[in-house]
């Protein structure tokens, strides 16, 4: 158990410090949910979208399911670098533990999205979020689950597949309907209903129920348990899948 | 006593187009401090082999010990014991040459303090020190070689792998390198398994060459005896062995240098 947490510290400080010496890397994730927020929220502040609360109250919980969805899908494409580079066979020939080998790397991407996050948040507080804190830690730790998820699924692809032209589209093929189907962009609440139906198969709109409860300060809901419920359940099936991959990965 | 043995080690692919027997049953023996050549015509096993005896990738059938652990059972107590330099190295380009030294220290777990140390060490040993906080990016091949080299001995391995480790190096670079491996040898007693498709190099560095073909051993000995058994006379080169073990293509008739 302590080699693996020091593995693990070890393994995410390499890649934090990659992370740290490229602001490009830091910042170019939060591009695409920032431009939702500024030129798409502002068309949803009139629509009657939820009894509970403003339309920044549901819009803002989706663009932050939808930074962790796309960011840490593509977690893995610097894995394929690296596998090309030899730098992956080189580590898995060494004791390191395999299981520390995915947790570094994932922590890191928790880390980077959680950090893109609150700048996220400060930003809708600006375009006029109101929310209580509460329910905004509450998403920070969903986003979080979602990363570690999806980035443990996306590296155990990257290690399957040889080269990024495979990688990026079946990432975005899965990607897309995963964010329309989970009702990230307008509650599904507006869904006809085989649409509703058929969104209760994505994990992620699991999380988005929740997360906007949690936004308008309802703690105590059925949302709340199936969120967290699929939230975990998700995370760990990803990272079990995650590690077997790394410890058999090259074949 | 043997350091590596394996009996009947093999290794088949399944692919779309049905099972791939890269390697068919490989047996070896390799003495303590022996340096093997690991030869073989291209496809003939030997990368799977290495990548097997490294823990790399699981054999499909056999079985393997290496220094004492076996392959199947104990891969952790064979990771301890070995140290593997893939044909194309394995460095990160954006990272300093001492990160990726003292981060291989920690891989093998030693502490910060031993693992700056070593990094040090090593770089000293391996002609490497002016260059600890340049990017490895910015590395000759040469250097690379070196590095790629100190990472697999970080941990003072009993066991080298070495995955052609010449490949693309200038002659002077090579010369070096065969002087490291033999002052590996006769200073740590450190055992060497390398492959090569420069037949001069197992010429001159290695004790004992095994050829592989098709996935299995084909011929087994010291250089001059598998000259004298497969070349005919232990004056013939070990070019013309070669060729006649393996049976592809004409020997040839002039003794131009084979690789350089």
């Amino acid at each position: 158990m302590r080699t693996l947490t020091t593995d693990t510290l070890l393994i995410f400080g390499r890649y934090a410090r990659q992370t740290l010496s490229s602001k490009f890397q830091i910042l170019f994730g939060i591009l695409m949910p920032l431009l939702y927020l500024l030129f798409f929220g502002p068309l949803l502040t009139d629509l009657p979208l939820s009894a509970a609360g403003s339309s920044w109250q549901v819009l803002v919980p989706g663009l932050l399911l939808q930074l962790g969805l796309f960011g840490a899908s593509f977690a893995g494409f610097s894995v394929i670098l690296e596998k090309n580079n030899g730098v992956v066979e080189r580590m898995r020939v060494t004791p390191v533990s395999r299981l520390a080998l995915l947790l570094g790397r994932v922590l890191r991407d928790t880390a980077l999205f959680l950090f893109q996050a609150v700048l996220l948040v400060l930003a809708a507080l600006a375009m006029g979020l109101r929310a209580p804190l509460a329910g905004i830690l509450i998403g920070f730790g969903f986003v979080a689950l979602l990363t570690v998820s999806l980035a443990s699924l996306s590296y155990a692809l990257a290690l399957r597949v040889a080269t990024p032209q495979e990688f990026g589209p079946v990432v975005n093929a899965v990607a897309m309907p995963s964010m329309l189907l989970s009702g990230l962009m307008l509650p599904m609440a507006l869904a006809p209903g085989w649409l509703d139906v058929l969104s209760h198969v994505m994990p992620v709109r699991y999380l988005v129920d929740a997360m906007r409860d949690a936004y308008v300060g309802e703690y105590a809901t059925a949302h709340m348990l199936y969120g967290s419920l699929v939230a975990l359940a998700f995370a760990a099936l990803a990272v079990t899948v995650g590690t077997r991959v790394f410890r058999r990965a090259g074949a | 006593m043997a350091v590596i043995s394996t009996s009947g080690l093999a290794r088949t692919f399944t692919t779309r187009r049905g099972p791939v027997e890269a390697v068919r049953g490989v047996d070896l023996r390799v003495g303590a401090g022996e340096i093997l050549g690991f030869l073989g015509p291209n496809g003939a096993g030997k990368t799977t082999t290495l990548r097997m005896l490294t823990t790399l990738l699981a054999p499909t059938g056999g079985a393997a010990t290496v220094a004492g652990h076996d392959l199947v059972t104990d891969p952790a107590g064979v990771r301890r014991a070995v140290g593997y330099v893939a044909q194309s190295g394995g460095v990160d380009p954006n990272v300093s040459v001492r990160e990726e030294l003292v981060t291989q220290g920690r891989l093998y777990r030693l502490t910060r303090t031993q693992a700056a140390d070593r990094a040090e060490e090593l770089a000293a040993d391996l002609g490497l020190t002016d260059l600890l906080d340049r990017r490895t990016a910015a590395l000759s091949g040469g250097q690379r070689r070196r590095l790629d080299i100190a990472l697999g001995l970080t941990h003072r391995p009993r066991v080298l792998f070495l995955d052609e480790p010449t490949t693309g190096l200038d002659p002077g670079s090579r010369a070096d390198l065969w002087d490291l491996v033999r002052r590996l040898r006769d200073e740590h007693g450190t055992t060497v398994f390398l492959t090569t498709h420069y037949l001069d190099e197992a010429d001159a560095l290695a004790d004992r060459i095994v050829v592989v073909d098709k996935g299995v051993v084909a011929a087994d000995g010291t250089p001059s005896a598998l000259k004298l058994a497969h070349g005919g006379s232990i004056d013939a080169t070990l070019q013309e062995t070669f060729l006649a073990i393996t049976g592809r293509g004409p020997a040839p008739v002039d003794t131009t240098p084979v690789a350089v």
